[in-house]
Protein backbone atom coordinates (compact mmCIF):
# COMPACT_ATOMS: atom_id res chain seq x y z
CA UNK A 1 0.00 0.00 0.00
CA UNK A 2 2.44 2.27 0.84
CA UNK A 3 3.92 2.10 -3.00
CA UNK A 4 6.11 5.14 -4.04
CA UNK A 5 5.39 6.71 -7.09
CA UNK A 6 6.82 9.07 -9.03
CA UNK A 7 6.20 13.22 -8.47
CA UNK A 8 7.51 15.88 -11.04
CA UNK A 9 6.78 19.49 -9.38
CA UNK A 10 8.14 22.96 -10.68
CA UNK A 11 8.33 24.76 -7.68
CA UNK A 12 9.62 28.44 -8.30
CA UNK A 13 10.39 27.84 -11.60
CA UNK A 14 12.59 25.06 -10.56
CA UNK A 15 11.92 21.37 -11.37
CA UNK A 16 12.13 18.45 -9.18
CA UNK A 17 10.89 15.36 -9.34
CA UNK A 18 11.47 12.57 -6.07
CA UNK A 19 9.82 9.62 -5.10
CA UNK A 20 7.03 9.81 -2.46
CA UNK A 21 3.82 8.52 -0.95
CA UNK A 22 0.75 9.15 -2.92
CA UNK A 23 -0.59 10.51 0.83
CA UNK A 24 1.97 12.90 1.45
CA UNK A 25 0.82 16.45 1.67
CA UNK A 26 2.11 18.96 -0.69
CA UNK A 27 3.85 21.10 2.47
CA UNK A 28 5.29 18.24 3.46
CA UNK A 29 7.21 17.50 0.34
CA UNK A 30 7.69 21.28 -0.10
CA UNK A 31 9.11 21.26 3.42
CA UNK A 32 11.15 17.87 3.92
CA UNK A 33 11.68 16.89 0.51
CA UNK A 34 13.10 20.14 -1.41
CA UNK A 35 13.44 22.02 2.14
CA UNK A 36 11.81 24.90 0.94
CA UNK A 37 10.24 25.75 4.37
CA UNK A 38 8.87 28.94 3.97
CA UNK A 39 5.09 27.47 4.11
CA UNK A 40 4.45 26.18 7.21
CA UNK A 41 1.71 24.26 9.21
CA UNK A 42 -0.43 26.02 11.59
CA UNK A 43 -3.36 23.66 11.91
CA UNK A 44 -4.76 19.90 11.01
CA UNK A 45 -8.36 21.10 9.88
CA UNK A 46 -7.63 23.26 6.58
CA UNK A 47 -8.40 26.72 8.63
CA UNK A 48 -5.27 28.90 9.01
CA UNK A 49 -3.51 29.31 5.81
CA UNK A 50 -0.03 29.00 7.04
CA UNK A 51 0.67 26.77 4.04
CA UNK A 52 -0.72 28.71 1.55
CA UNK A 53 1.07 28.42 -2.19
CA UNK A 54 0.17 29.47 -5.27
CA UNK A 55 -0.51 26.63 -7.77
CA UNK A 56 -1.44 26.66 -11.29
CA UNK A 57 -2.46 29.86 -10.91
CA UNK A 58 -4.49 29.29 -7.82
CA UNK A 59 -3.91 30.24 -3.70
CA UNK A 60 -4.22 26.58 -2.11
CA UNK A 61 -4.01 25.81 0.96
CA UNK A 62 -0.48 22.81 0.48
CA UNK A 63 -1.42 20.88 3.55
CA UNK A 64 -5.06 19.93 1.87
CA UNK A 65 -3.37 18.73 -1.36
CA UNK A 66 -2.36 15.80 -2.02
CA UNK A 67 1.22 15.32 -3.46
CA UNK A 68 -0.10 12.81 -5.92
CA UNK A 69 -2.45 15.41 -6.76
CA UNK A 70 0.09 17.88 -7.58
CA UNK A 71 2.02 15.97 -9.69
CA UNK A 72 2.93 18.01 -12.98
CA UNK A 73 2.10 21.32 -11.06
CA UNK A 74 3.79 24.34 -10.78
CA UNK A 75 4.02 25.92 -7.43
CA UNK A 76 4.70 29.35 -6.14
CA UNK A 77 6.20 29.58 -2.53
CA UNK A 78 6.88 33.14 -0.83
CA UNK A 79 10.72 31.96 -2.05
CA UNK A 80 9.48 32.56 -5.42
CA UNK A 81 8.31 36.07 -4.61
CA UNK A 82 11.34 37.81 -3.64
CA UNK A 83 14.73 37.40 -1.75
CA UNK A 84 16.36 39.50 0.93
CA UNK A 85 18.18 41.01 -1.93
CA UNK A 86 15.68 41.50 -4.03
CA UNK A 87 12.07 41.99 -2.23
CA UNK A 88 8.53 41.60 -3.62
CA UNK A 89 6.76 44.73 -3.08
CA UNK A 90 4.20 42.92 -0.54
CA UNK A 91 7.48 41.91 1.15
CA UNK A 92 8.51 45.29 1.42
CA UNK A 93 5.72 46.66 2.53
CA UNK A 94 5.02 44.37 4.46
CA UNK A 95 8.55 45.65 6.50
CA UNK A 96 7.60 48.60 6.28
CA UNK A 97 3.93 48.74 7.66
CA UNK A 98 4.85 45.72 10.41
CA UNK A 99 2.62 43.29 8.66
CA UNK A 100 4.57 40.71 10.73
CA UNK A 101 5.28 39.89 14.28
CA UNK A 102 6.10 36.60 14.53
CA UNK A 103 6.50 35.90 10.47
CA UNK A 104 4.90 32.49 10.80
CA UNK A 105 1.46 33.62 8.95
CA UNK A 106 3.72 35.71 6.81
CA UNK A 107 4.69 33.24 3.98
CA UNK A 108 1.40 32.16 3.11
CA UNK A 109 -0.12 35.78 4.07
CA UNK A 110 1.89 37.29 1.52
CA UNK A 111 1.61 34.26 -0.94
CA UNK A 112 -2.14 34.64 -0.84
CA UNK A 113 -2.01 38.37 -1.30
CA UNK A 114 0.18 38.46 -4.42
CA UNK A 115 -2.43 36.45 -5.97
CA UNK A 116 -4.81 38.46 -4.37
CA UNK A 117 -3.60 41.63 -6.30
CA UNK A 118 -3.04 39.95 -9.53
CA UNK A 119 -6.93 39.74 -9.43
CA UNK A 120 -8.03 42.28 -7.86
CA UNK A 121 -5.66 45.08 -8.30
CA UNK A 122 -7.39 48.25 -7.01
CA UNK A 123 -8.98 46.49 -3.88
CA UNK A 124 -10.66 48.30 -1.03
CA UNK A 125 -9.72 47.68 2.73
CA UNK A 126 -13.00 45.24 2.91
CA UNK A 127 -11.70 43.08 -0.75
CA UNK A 128 -8.43 42.92 1.05
CA UNK A 129 -9.73 41.56 4.53
CA UNK A 130 -12.22 39.02 2.27
CA UNK A 131 -9.38 38.11 -0.19
CA UNK A 132 -7.09 37.38 3.29
CA UNK A 133 -10.00 35.26 5.02
CA UNK A 134 -8.40 32.34 4.33
CA UNK A 135 -5.04 33.03 6.19
CA UNK A 136 -5.45 33.73 10.18
CA UNK A 137 -2.81 35.42 11.92
CA UNK A 138 -2.63 35.16 15.85
CA UNK A 139 0.04 38.27 16.28
CA UNK A 140 -1.09 41.40 14.06
CA UNK A 141 -4.82 41.85 14.54
CA UNK A 142 -4.83 42.04 10.87
CA UNK A 143 -4.74 45.93 10.64
CA UNK A 144 -1.04 46.26 9.34
CA UNK A 145 -1.54 43.14 7.36
CA UNK A 146 -4.48 45.33 5.09
CA UNK A 147 -2.16 48.47 5.39
CA UNK A 148 1.02 47.32 3.70
CA UNK A 149 -1.51 44.72 0.84
CA UNK A 150 -3.09 47.90 -0.04
CA UNK A 151 0.10 50.31 0.30
CA UNK A 152 1.50 47.57 -2.10
CA UNK A 153 -1.27 47.75 -4.13
CA UNK A 154 -0.92 51.10 -4.81
CA UNK A 155 2.95 50.55 -5.46
CA UNK A 156 2.11 48.00 -8.35
CA UNK A 157 0.00 50.58 -9.70
CA UNK A 158 1.86 53.70 -9.55
CA UNK A 159 4.81 50.94 -11.33
CA UNK A 160 2.63 49.29 -13.93
CA UNK A 161 1.43 53.30 -14.85
CA UNK A 162 4.71 54.49 -15.18
CA UNK A 163 6.02 51.97 -17.32
CA UNK A 164 2.93 52.68 -19.71
CA UNK B 1 -3.11 15.48 10.19
CA UNK B 2 -1.42 12.29 8.73
CA UNK B 3 -3.61 10.15 6.38
CA UNK B 4 -3.21 6.92 5.82
CA UNK B 5 -2.03 5.04 2.66
CA UNK B 6 -4.06 4.62 -0.36
CA UNK B 7 -3.90 3.71 -3.53
CA UNK B 8 -4.15 6.61 -5.95
CA UNK B 9 -5.87 6.97 -9.60
CA UNK B 10 -5.96 9.71 -11.84
CA UNK B 11 -7.41 8.43 -14.50
CA UNK B 12 -8.81 10.28 -17.66
CA UNK B 13 -12.05 9.02 -18.16
CA UNK B 14 -15.63 8.19 -16.37
CA UNK B 15 -15.61 4.74 -17.25
CA UNK B 16 -12.22 4.15 -15.96
CA UNK B 17 -13.70 5.67 -12.97
CA UNK B 18 -16.52 3.69 -12.93
CA UNK B 19 -14.42 0.24 -12.99
CA UNK B 20 -12.12 1.08 -10.33
CA UNK B 21 -15.19 1.56 -7.88
CA UNK B 22 -16.82 -1.16 -9.45
CA UNK B 23 -13.61 -2.98 -9.10
CA UNK B 24 -12.83 -2.34 -5.22
CA UNK B 25 -17.07 -1.30 -3.79
CA UNK B 26 -16.89 0.61 -0.50
CA UNK B 27 -13.44 0.96 -0.17
CA UNK B 28 -12.59 3.39 -3.05
CA UNK B 29 -14.13 7.04 -3.82
CA UNK B 30 -13.70 9.64 -5.60
CA UNK B 31 -12.13 13.31 -4.84
CA UNK B 32 -13.18 16.43 -6.28
CA UNK B 33 -11.10 19.35 -4.71
CA UNK B 34 -10.90 17.39 -1.18
CA UNK B 35 -11.23 19.80 1.16
CA UNK B 36 -14.16 17.55 2.88
CA UNK B 37 -12.54 14.32 2.15
CA UNK B 38 -8.67 15.03 2.72
CA UNK B 39 -9.60 16.75 6.11
CA UNK B 40 -11.94 13.73 7.21
CA UNK B 41 -8.80 11.44 5.98
CA UNK B 42 -6.28 13.34 7.80
CA UNK B 43 -8.02 13.00 10.92
CA UNK B 44 -8.77 9.33 9.97
CA UNK B 45 -12.31 9.69 9.89
CA UNK B 46 -12.41 8.67 6.34
CA UNK B 47 -11.06 5.48 5.35
CA UNK B 48 -10.32 5.02 1.76
CA UNK B 49 -7.84 2.80 0.67
CA UNK B 50 -8.28 3.10 -2.81
CA UNK B 51 -8.41 6.66 -3.72
CA UNK B 52 -10.16 8.41 -7.18
CA UNK B 53 -8.48 11.50 -8.48
CA UNK B 54 -11.10 13.28 -11.00
CA UNK B 55 -9.36 16.41 -11.97
CA UNK B 56 -7.98 14.89 -15.23
CA UNK B 57 -11.90 13.28 -16.48
CA UNK B 58 -13.23 15.75 -18.80
CA UNK B 59 -16.14 16.95 -19.12
CA UNK B 60 -16.90 18.05 -15.94
CA UNK B 61 -16.19 21.79 -16.20
CA UNK B 62 -18.68 23.65 -17.71
CA UNK B 63 -21.56 25.99 -16.73
CA UNK B 64 -23.90 26.24 -19.68
CA UNK B 65 -26.95 28.21 -20.02
CA UNK B 66 -29.52 27.58 -21.24
CA UNK B 67 -32.86 29.43 -22.32
CA UNK B 68 -34.65 27.67 -19.44
CA UNK B 69 -31.96 25.52 -17.50
CA UNK B 70 -28.83 26.26 -16.39
CA UNK B 71 -26.18 23.27 -16.51
CA UNK B 72 -23.12 23.25 -14.39
CA UNK B 73 -20.76 19.95 -14.35
CA UNK B 74 -19.85 18.32 -10.62
CA UNK B 75 -15.97 19.99 -11.08
CA UNK B 76 -16.74 23.13 -11.19
CA UNK B 77 -15.27 25.43 -8.26
CA UNK B 78 -16.91 27.50 -6.16
CA UNK B 79 -14.58 29.92 -7.36
CA UNK B 80 -15.65 29.71 -10.89
CA UNK B 81 -19.46 30.19 -9.91
CA UNK B 82 -18.31 33.37 -8.50
CA UNK B 83 -16.66 34.37 -11.30
CA UNK B 84 -18.97 33.88 -13.95
CA UNK B 85 -20.35 37.02 -14.90
CA UNK B 86 -23.09 35.14 -16.79
CA UNK B 87 -24.10 33.08 -14.14
CA UNK B 88 -24.26 35.74 -12.06
CA UNK B 89 -26.61 37.61 -14.06
CA UNK B 90 -29.39 34.73 -15.01
CA UNK B 91 -28.76 33.36 -11.18
CA UNK B 92 -27.10 35.39 -8.90
CA UNK B 93 -28.14 33.33 -5.79
CA UNK B 94 -25.39 30.96 -6.65
CA UNK B 95 -22.51 33.78 -6.57
CA UNK B 96 -24.06 35.31 -3.64
CA UNK B 97 -23.66 31.60 -1.85
CA UNK B 98 -21.18 30.67 -2.72
CA UNK B 99 -19.28 33.94 -1.78
CA UNK B 100 -20.49 32.74 1.90
CA UNK B 101 -18.77 29.51 1.33
CA UNK B 102 -15.34 29.02 3.15
CA UNK B 103 -12.29 31.11 2.33
CA UNK B 104 -10.69 31.76 -0.71
CA UNK B 105 -8.41 29.41 -1.22
CA UNK B 106 -10.79 26.55 -0.59
CA UNK B 107 -13.18 28.16 -3.00
CA UNK B 108 -10.41 27.74 -5.67
CA UNK B 109 -10.18 23.97 -5.00
CA UNK B 110 -13.88 22.84 -3.63
CA UNK B 111 -16.50 22.06 -6.51
CA UNK B 112 -20.23 21.97 -6.69
CA UNK B 113 -20.35 18.46 -7.02
CA UNK B 114 -18.50 17.74 -4.24
CA UNK B 115 -20.58 20.13 -2.34
CA UNK B 116 -23.47 18.35 -2.84
CA UNK B 117 -22.76 15.19 -3.19
CA UNK B 118 -20.68 14.89 0.49
CA UNK B 119 -23.94 14.95 2.48
CA UNK B 120 -22.88 17.05 5.32
CA UNK B 121 -25.94 19.12 6.66
CA UNK B 122 -23.92 21.65 7.28
CA UNK B 123 -22.62 22.88 3.39
CA UNK B 124 -24.64 25.44 1.29
CA UNK B 125 -25.19 23.88 -1.79
CA UNK B 126 -28.01 21.26 -1.11
CA UNK B 127 -30.02 23.64 0.67
CA UNK B 128 -29.64 26.01 -1.95
CA UNK B 129 -30.42 23.66 -4.60
CA UNK B 130 -33.25 22.10 -3.32
CA UNK B 131 -34.80 25.74 -3.06
CA UNK B 132 -33.78 26.13 -7.03
CA UNK B 133 -35.17 22.41 -7.58
CA UNK B 134 -32.57 21.29 -9.14
CA UNK B 135 -31.70 18.06 -10.32
CA UNK B 136 -28.43 15.91 -10.11
CA UNK B 137 -27.02 13.93 -12.87
CA UNK B 138 -24.89 10.46 -11.27
CA UNK B 139 -23.16 8.13 -13.69
CA UNK B 140 -23.23 4.34 -12.54
CA UNK B 141 -22.32 1.08 -14.17
CA UNK B 142 -26.18 1.30 -15.41
CA UNK B 143 -25.70 4.24 -16.97
CA UNK B 144 -27.31 7.70 -15.96
CA UNK B 145 -29.80 8.40 -13.40
CA UNK B 146 -31.30 11.80 -12.46
CA UNK B 147 -32.12 12.56 -8.85
CA UNK B 148 -34.58 15.25 -7.99
CA UNK B 149 -32.46 17.86 -4.98
CA UNK B 150 -35.28 17.16 -2.80
CA UNK B 151 -34.86 13.82 -2.83
CA UNK B 152 -31.28 13.42 -2.73
CA UNK B 153 -30.67 13.98 0.80
CA UNK B 154 -31.67 10.97 2.84
CA UNK B 155 -29.84 11.64 6.47
CA UNK B 156 -26.27 12.99 7.33
CA UNK B 157 -23.48 11.85 4.70
CA UNK B 158 -26.56 9.75 3.52
CA UNK B 159 -27.72 10.45 0.37
CA UNK B 160 -29.71 8.96 -2.75
CA UNK B 161 -26.43 8.32 -4.85
CA UNK B 162 -25.28 4.88 -5.00
CA UNK B 163 -21.46 3.77 -3.89
CA UNK B 164 -20.97 2.91 -7.47
CA UNK B 165 -22.09 6.59 -8.78
CA UNK B 166 -20.87 9.46 -9.13
CA UNK B 167 -22.52 13.07 -9.72
CA UNK B 168 -21.56 14.36 -12.75
CA UNK B 169 -23.80 17.44 -13.37
CA UNK B 170 -26.53 19.72 -11.84
CA UNK B 171 -29.47 21.11 -13.97
CA UNK B 172 -31.25 24.17 -12.78
CA UNK B 173 -34.20 25.51 -13.59
CA UNK B 174 -33.15 29.75 -14.71
CA UNK B 175 -34.37 31.08 -11.41
CA UNK B 176 -37.52 33.73 -11.30
CA UNK B 177 -38.01 37.01 -9.08
CA UNK B 178 -35.86 37.85 -6.41
CA UNK B 179 -33.38 36.11 -4.51
CA UNK B 180 -31.04 35.73 -1.38
CA UNK B 181 -28.84 33.37 0.44
CA UNK B 182 -28.67 34.70 4.31
CA UNK B 183 -26.07 32.84 6.47
CA UNK B 184 -25.38 33.15 10.42
CA UNK B 185 -22.17 31.98 11.43
CA UNK B 186 -19.40 32.51 13.77
CA UNK B 187 -16.98 33.76 11.93
CA UNK B 188 -15.54 33.04 8.06
CA UNK B 189 -15.25 29.56 6.44
CA UNK B 190 -17.56 28.35 9.26
CA UNK B 191 -20.58 26.33 8.53
CA UNK B 192 -23.90 27.71 9.24
CA UNK B 193 -25.46 28.34 12.52
CA UNK B 194 -28.56 28.60 10.59
CA UNK B 195 -28.90 29.65 6.69
CA UNK B 196 -31.81 30.26 4.04
CA UNK B 197 -32.30 30.36 0.85
CA UNK B 198 -35.19 31.98 -1.23
CA UNK B 199 -36.56 32.97 -4.44
CA UNK B 200 -39.10 34.40 -4.52
CA UNK B 201 -41.48 36.24 -7.90
CA UNK B 202 -43.36 39.62 -7.05
CA UNK B 203 -46.50 40.05 -9.85
CA UNK B 204 -47.85 43.83 -9.15
CA UNK B 205 -47.11 43.88 -5.67
CA UNK B 206 -48.60 40.50 -4.82
CA UNK B 207 -46.09 37.00 -4.46
CA UNK B 208 -47.12 34.47 -6.74
CA UNK B 209 -44.53 31.98 -6.11
CA UNK B 210 -41.42 31.39 -3.01
CA UNK B 211 -39.03 28.56 -2.86
CA UNK B 212 -37.56 28.41 0.93
CA UNK B 213 -34.53 26.08 1.69
CA UNK B 214 -32.87 26.34 5.40
CA UNK B 215 -29.05 24.48 5.62
CA UNK B 216 -27.75 22.97 9.04
CA UNK B 217 -30.93 22.88 10.99
CA UNK B 218 -31.82 19.29 10.32
CA UNK B 219 -28.87 16.11 9.66
CA UNK B 220 -30.20 17.58 5.85
CA UNK B 221 -31.07 20.52 4.11
CA UNK B 222 -34.57 21.42 4.73
CA UNK B 223 -36.74 22.16 1.69
CA UNK B 224 -39.91 23.70 3.27
CA UNK B 225 -42.80 23.94 0.76
CA UNK B 226 -45.16 25.28 3.98
CA UNK B 227 -42.96 27.85 4.42
CA UNK B 228 -43.10 28.84 0.42
CA UNK B 229 -46.87 28.59 0.30
CA UNK B 230 -47.25 30.49 3.22
CA UNK B 231 -46.27 33.68 1.19
CA UNK B 232 -47.59 32.65 -2.12
CA UNK B 233 -50.90 35.26 -2.59
CA UNK B 234 -49.77 37.98 0.00
CA UNK B 235 -47.99 40.81 -0.27
CA UNK B 236 -45.44 39.71 1.95
CA UNK B 237 -46.35 41.96 5.15
CA UNK B 238 -45.74 41.15 8.61
CA UNK B 239 -48.39 38.25 9.28
CA UNK B 240 -47.29 36.64 5.89
CA UNK B 241 -43.49 36.64 7.23
CA UNK B 242 -44.86 35.32 10.83
CA UNK B 243 -46.61 32.50 9.10
CA UNK B 244 -43.63 31.52 6.79
CA UNK B 245 -41.47 31.39 9.99
CA UNK B 246 -43.57 29.21 12.21
CA UNK B 247 -43.85 27.03 8.54
CA UNK B 248 -40.53 26.62 8.75
CA UNK B 249 -40.04 26.02 12.17
CA UNK B 250 -42.29 23.03 12.09
CA UNK B 251 -39.92 21.69 9.23
CA UNK B 252 -36.23 21.73 11.21
CA UNK B 253 -35.01 19.54 13.51
CA UNK B 254 -31.96 21.61 14.86
CA UNK B 255 -29.63 19.71 17.57
CA UNK B 256 -27.26 20.94 19.76
CA UNK B 257 -23.99 21.61 19.19
CA UNK B 258 -21.11 24.65 19.65
CA UNK B 259 -22.81 26.56 17.37
CA UNK B 260 -26.01 26.78 20.29
CA UNK B 261 -28.89 25.09 21.62
CA UNK B 262 -31.45 23.60 19.79
CA UNK B 263 -33.88 27.27 21.51
CA UNK B 264 -31.61 28.96 20.31
CA UNK B 265 -31.01 27.92 16.65
CA UNK B 266 -34.44 27.80 16.34
CA UNK B 267 -34.66 31.56 16.73
CA UNK B 268 -31.80 32.10 14.57
CA UNK B 269 -33.40 30.23 11.99
CA UNK B 270 -36.34 32.37 12.15
CA UNK B 271 -34.54 35.83 12.48
CA UNK B 272 -32.37 34.66 9.14
CA UNK B 273 -35.46 33.62 7.06
CA UNK B 274 -36.97 36.82 7.48
CA UNK B 275 -34.31 38.92 6.69
CA UNK B 276 -33.66 36.58 3.43
CA UNK B 277 -37.25 36.73 2.66
CA UNK B 278 -37.36 40.61 2.58
CA UNK B 279 -34.11 40.80 0.68
CA UNK B 280 -35.69 38.49 -1.58
CA UNK B 281 -38.44 40.53 -1.85
CA UNK B 282 -36.75 43.77 -1.97
CA UNK B 283 -35.40 42.22 -5.41
CA UNK B 284 -38.50 40.73 -6.94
Amino acid sequence: MSNKMHVNLNVNGEDHEFLAEPRELLIYALREKLNITGPHVGCETSHCGACTVTMNGKSVKSCTVFVAQANGAHVTTIEGLGNPDALHVLQENFKEHHGLQCGYCTPGMITRAAKLLEENPNPTEADVRFGIAGNICRCTGYQNIVKSILSAASEMNAAKEAAQ
Amino acid sequence: MIPAAFEYYRPKDMDKVLSILEEHGDDARVMAGGHSLIPMMKLRMADVPHLIDLQDVGGMSEIEIGADTIKIGALVTQSDIIDHAALADVAPILREAALQIADPQVRYMGTLGGNIANGDPGNDMPGLMQCLDASFTVVGQNGERVIPAREFYEAAYVTAREDGEVLTAVTIPRPKGGYAYEKQKRKIGDYATAAASVQIVNDDGKCVSAAIAMTNLSDTPVFSKTAGDALVGTSVDDAALKAAVAAMLGDIDPTEDNRGPVAFKNHVAGVILRRAIARAWSRA
